[in-house]
């Protein structure tokens, strides 16, 4: 089922599908944000925004609307 | 002269770049900007064995070269241009350990550029705390590169990086990846179209914004075929050269690098999950910002009374030892005085900058950002602005340059226009001299009414920044992309080295660049007060001793009456005369009138301005207080200084735009007069305003 990013909760953990949305800035991709790579929520600030994450070990913050036009597939922990 | 070799330092934030330039240059460095805009441009000199000297520029940290900041524009400007001075001859890109991954991007893309590139893996210290392994000697292969792996901290592989510069000649050229892979069909017209250029280097001039050189950008224009794909398409395929770039990256670090996770050590979220915490995480920053703030005041007050009163002394010394005569007169009213007045700044401008350093390398201020930015988006600001904020409290012209990282235009343009409210230490002698004035020494709760006088000032300062940011945010209509990505570093100590080198290349930048404006205001001020024109100045001596002649007063009181008089006829005074009606509802007099408009020089002139308008021989503070406290006001009687007048003064110069350097590096930074313009007649008019209601409502 696809989801975005921004509906990730505290503690899951995702895989990222699609990052093609022209809403994306090519600095997120530059950090790392590229399908296949897992992300998880270290934090999130008031009103969910932003969102602190860790992208396969690079630690950034983004805003709700950035995150909105990621599509991210949940994931369990093993 | 032997040759140099010209040496640029590229790489991400946060890798310790500046920590690799620093162990090659020592304090062997100068910081300069870049011709026309105010970017910093760092370089220094690196002594190479045989006698060879490498010239070392520290480029700005940027993740990749397609540019999106001021910043980053520098690095891919002097990468394409071979023409300019700085070009290196070998491009040394500093990695971090750690985040080996992310940092070989932009090391494939200078790679692509053919320019010869050492890889410098830094923080090596740390892969024992990390688990990871290298396979140098296969990295070197695959990466086409040398490599030295460096330790700043522990003083390791500095020697191997600059052999390596030495024999730089020796390094391949090779590119890692092959951009026409992307998309064959578009990048193969490319090379027919220019088969003389380098293809990465026409596909950065396509995609990016920046300023090449103008020839390249007409000639790839004339060729029309190139542009017709839509802004949309470049993007995409700049998508695909990034997943493209990272496929490589990958394959080449699935063998040379080994991580050992369960070794691996990462106390980082840990950490966060408190320090970035909806409640703790605001908790801690409060008590961080409250513990500087104290140090600040506490920790200066000691050297800046020490520095008051050795610029006294020091005064009254040249007065009386040297020839009497008009250089001495100079050099003891207005020189010394004026040095004094940069001088005495220097404690808290440099712990100011210690702390904000500190916080900056350790890492924690990507936390307050991610804390503070939906707060500021309210008020049409981003959390990137609670920098310059902060640093605001030290000095606006920093604190502006400090906004270049801030992604959106609307959002940087507005944290520049307001920053300027935010009390500068600059507004703290007057505020210091007036609260003393005209404030009761009582207490409320403990705490003393001057101490709250001061902390609701700084107070009013940041609600009129915030509040002027909400309106902007409302009136400008400016569309911008604006998007926000952070990295939360892993923490670090600060090195001393590091932080030591900040403050005292940033003190340095505050004395010499505010103190001129200072010292040369006060010079021409000394001038002005000491010439008038016509026979009421030149004659003040017999005008006055006739006035006075049966009132019998001591050779002290007459020597005082033809000072104030003489004073009164010069030019200064004439000045102060003819600006005397603008200020009067305010609560003025035409002294201070002149004070206020030197202080548009800057405004921690007022009180030395005072100082030599009322002709106080020594500086201190008492003397000039006193002074003031007797200041008569002509028309209302009754001490010129009082709570009314004294508080309209104060709110005057807590909303007034009294900064000629901010100004101008506002005009720098936003390439218009109109901003800067709209601050000072915005800013001002206001402050006019509430100081004539406080003045008219208090009396």
């Amino acid at each position: 089922m696809e989801d975005n990013l921004a509906n990730l909760k505290r503690g899951e953990r995702c895989v990222i599908t699609d990052v093609s949305s022209i809403h994306i800035p090519l600095k997120l991709l530059e950090m790392g944000c590229l399908p296949g790579n897992y992300v998880e929520l270290v934090q999130v600030a008031p009103f969910q925004d932003p969102m602190y994450l860790n992208i396969n070990g690079t630690h950034l913050a983004i805003r709700k609307e950035t995150a909105i036009h990621i599509l991210i597939k949940k994931i369990a922990y093993e | 002269m032997s040759k140099q070799i010209n040496v640029a330092l590229i790489g991400n934030p946060n890798t310790g770049k500046t920590s690799v330039f620093n162990a090659l240059t020592g304090l062997n460095q100068k910081v300069g900007n870049y011709p026309g805009i105010t970017v910093e441009k760092k370089e220094g000199i690196c002594k190479l064995p045989r006698g060879v000297k490498a010239h070392i520029i520290d480029l700005p940290g940027t993740y990749s070269l397609n540019a999106s900041s001021l910043d980053e524009n520098v690095v891919i400007e002097l990468l394409l241009n071979k023409n300019d001075k700085d070009f290196p001859d070998v491009a040394v890109v500093v990695s971090d350990v750690e985040n080996l991954k992310r940092n070989l991007l932009l090391y494939t893309q200078i790679k692509d550029l053919e320019i010869p590139t050492i890889l410098v893996i830094n923080m090596a210290d740390r892969m024992d705390y990390k688990g990871i392994s290298l396979d140098l000697n296969y990295l070197e292969e695959r990466l086409k590169t040398k490599i030295a792996l460096v330790s700043t901290r522990k003083k390791q592989g500095i020697d191997r990086l600059k052999s390596l510069i030495t024999n730089y000649k020796e390094l391949s050229i090779n590119h890692c990846i092959d951009l026409s892979e992307i998309d064959k069909n578009y990048f193969e017209n490319l090379k027919t179209a220019f088969p003389n250029q380098l293809l990465y280097k026409l596909w950065l001039v396509i995609t990016q914004d920046v300023n090449f050189g103008k020839a390249d950008r007409n000639e790839i224009d004339a060729v029309t075929n190139f542009k017709t794909k839509s802004k949309a398409d470049l993007k995409r395929l700049q998508q695909k050269e990034t997943i493209k770039r990272y496929q490589f990256i990958n394959d080449v670090l699935k063998k040379g690098q080994t991580i050992d996770i369960a070794s691996a050590k990462d106390l980082r979220m840990q950490f966060d999950r408190i320090i970035t915490h909806k409640i703790w995480g605001y908790l801690i920053f409060f008590v961080i910002l409250l513990t500087i703030f104290q140090a600040i005041y506490d920790w200066s007050s000691v050297p800046m009374d020490f520095i008051d009163k050795t610029f006294a002394v020091l005064s009254e010394w040249t007065k009386t030892q040297l020839p009497k005569g008009a250089f001495t007169n100079l050099l003891a009213e207005g020189v010394i005085p004026g040095l004094g007045g940069i001088i005495i700044f220097i404690p808290q401008i440099a712990f100011l900058f210690l702390f904000i350093s500190v916080l900056e390398e350790s890492g924690y201020m990507s936390r307050v950002v991610f804390l503070m930015d939906r707060i500021m988006r309210r008020f049409g600001l981003s959390g990137k602005s609670i920098v310059p904020l902060i640093s605001g409290t030290a000095c606006a012209i920093p604190a502006i340059m400090a906004t270049r990282n801030i992604e959106s235009w609307k959002e940087r343009l507005i944290t520049i226009l307001v920053t300027p409210f935010i009390t500068c230490s600059a507004r703290l002698p007057v505020y210091l001299i007036i609260i003393s004035l005209v404030i009761p020494e009582g207490r409320i709760f403990g705490l003393g009414y001057q101490a709250l006088t001061l902390m609701f000032l700084y107070l009013i300062g940041f609600l009129a920044a915030i509040i002027s940011a909400y309106i902007l945010n409302r009136v400008l209509k400016i569309k911008s992309k604006t998007f926000f990505v952070v990295e939360m570093p892993n923490y670090k100590l600060p090195l001393i080295k590091n932080v030591a080198i900040t403050v005292l290349e940033k003190t340095k930048a505050f004395v010499f660049g505010a103190g001129k404006i200072i010292l040369a205001i006060s010079i021409v001020l000394w001038f002005l007060a000491s010439y008038g024109p016509g026979e009421n100045f030149n004659d003040a001596e017999t005008i006055t001793k006739k006035e006075y002649a049966n009132q019998n007063l001591s050779a002290e009181e007459l020597h005082q009456k033809i000072a104030s008089h003489k004073l009164e006829h010069s030019y200064i005074g004439l000045t102060g005369r003819a600006i005397e009606p603008a200020i009067r509802p305010l609560g003025y007099d035409w002294k201070i009138g002149i004070a206020i408009v030197s202080s548009f020089a800057a405004r921690e002139v007022f009180v030395g301005t005072l100082a030599t308008i009322y002709s106080v021989g020594s500086d201190q503070e008492e003397t000039i207080k006193n002074r003031m406290a007797g200041e008569i006001n002509p028309i209302l009687g009754g001490p010129l200084f009082n709570f009314a007048s004294g508080i309209s003064l104060l709110l005057f110069y807590a909303f007034a735009m009294q900064c000629m350097s901010t100004l101008a590096v506002v005009k720098k930074e936003t390439n218009s007069w109109k901003w800067p313009a709209l601050q000072l007649i915005i800013m001002s008019g206001f402050a006019y305003i509430v100081a004539l209601i406080a003045f008219q409502v208090l009396k």
